[in-house]
């Protein structure tokens, strides 16, 4: 019984913050409503025994892909009020072919039943007294590993994929040059110096350029901000 | 009454068609079609784990790890595109992103 309260709770709060991400008209209210309906898709998880997953969830989904969106919402500077126009004329398209899908998905779940041989194909049966997160690692590590090393690189391969995407090379941003300083001849030698003379007797200490030697008078601006 | 497959199939359906109801309706932000395309990739997650609950195999589970990676890294590069793109033309708007002339 706490169970079913608990799914229809999770459920209707996560389709009602699904309705909300699509519809919301501040896309920064979006993303929090995603937020929200990751918490509790997480919540399912949890209800349907995967507790790994559900931290998961909430761990990558909230923590990270989430933020993300927040980042690149709040850091264009997109006129969303223009964005929005059209929302009107592509509805009725929508909600057609979202009518049709929903029949669709509809007339599958009711019609679709198990195989009767279906318990003995399980490539992986729960063991038991056994946590979620042990039982997921025996097999994730060892029947699944090559997978597991493909996300690795998929997630490698992402990962320099935004850094080369976004990276950009600013004109006029000073940078060193290791190999130019190492090449450079001429103007660097060693030169002896007599023990106890200053730099500035010997005459090679650089001689201060006037603006440096004069100090800026500061200026005041009386109730400004800098 | 107990939480049975249907129920959960049930959501992930509703949550599926919310997802591509979201890709018609904002046609010119790409920020919210790609939180539309989230919410169905959460959609077939939580089909995986229905499943997985209901036939007591972890399988499902695994392969809902691997969906994790994938829609995250996804969002990885599709937000960096949106980001450049920003840069080069000022605009996110779908209907603007014409320069292929595809």
């Amino acid at each position: 019984m706490i169970a079913a309260i608990a799914f229809y709770t999770f459920a209707s709060i996560l389709i009602a913050s699904a309705v909300m991400v699509i519809t919301a008209r501040n896309p920064v209210h979006a993303v929090l409503f995603l937020i929200l309906a990751f918490f509790n898709a997480a919540g399912l998880f949890l209800i349907a025994g995967a507790e790994f997953l559900a931290m998961i969830l909430v761990i990558v989904y909230v923590g990270a892909v989430a933020v993300l969106f927040l980042f690149v919402v709040m850091m264009l500077d997109i006129d969303f009020v223009r964005m929005r126009e059209g929302f009107q004329r592509h509805a009725p398209l929508g909600a057609v072919i979202g009518g049709i899908l929903l029949l669709e998905l509809f007339m599958v779940v009711t019609v679709w039943r198990f195989a009767p041989e279906a318990a003995t194909l399980r490539m992986n049966p729960n063991p038991e007294g056994v946590t979620n997160a042990e039982a997921l690692g025996r097999i994730l590590y060892t029947d699944y590993i090559y997978l597991f090393q493909t996300s690795g690189l998929i997630l490698l391969v992402a990962m320099i994929g935004a850094i080369v995407l976004t990276l950009r090379d600013r004109p006029g941003a000073r940078r060193q040059n290791v190999g130019e300083q190492v090449a450079r001849s001429g103007s660097v030698s060693v030169r002896p110096v007599p023990l106890g003379a200053g730099l500035k007797e010997i005459g090679i200490a650089r001689p201060p350029s006037p603006e440096e030697a004069a100090p800026r008078p500061v200026e005041h601006h009386p109730g400004g901000h800098h | 009454m107990a939480v049975s497959l249907a129920h959960f199939l049930t959501v992930s359906a509703i949550l599926m068609v919310l997802g591509v109801f979201g890709i018609f309706l904002n046609r010119k932000n790409v920020i919210v079609i790609l939180m539309s395309i989230e919410l169905m990739l959460l959609a077939v997650n939580l089909n995986l784990v229905a499943f997985s609950a209901a036939l007591g195999d972890l399988t499902g589970q695994v392969f809902t790890m691997f969906i994790l990676t994938v829609a995250a890294a996804e969002a990885a590069i599709g937000l960096a595109i949106v980001v450049i793109y920003f840069r080069n033309r000022g605009t996110i708007e779908v209907e603007d992103i014409s320069t292929l002339k595809g």
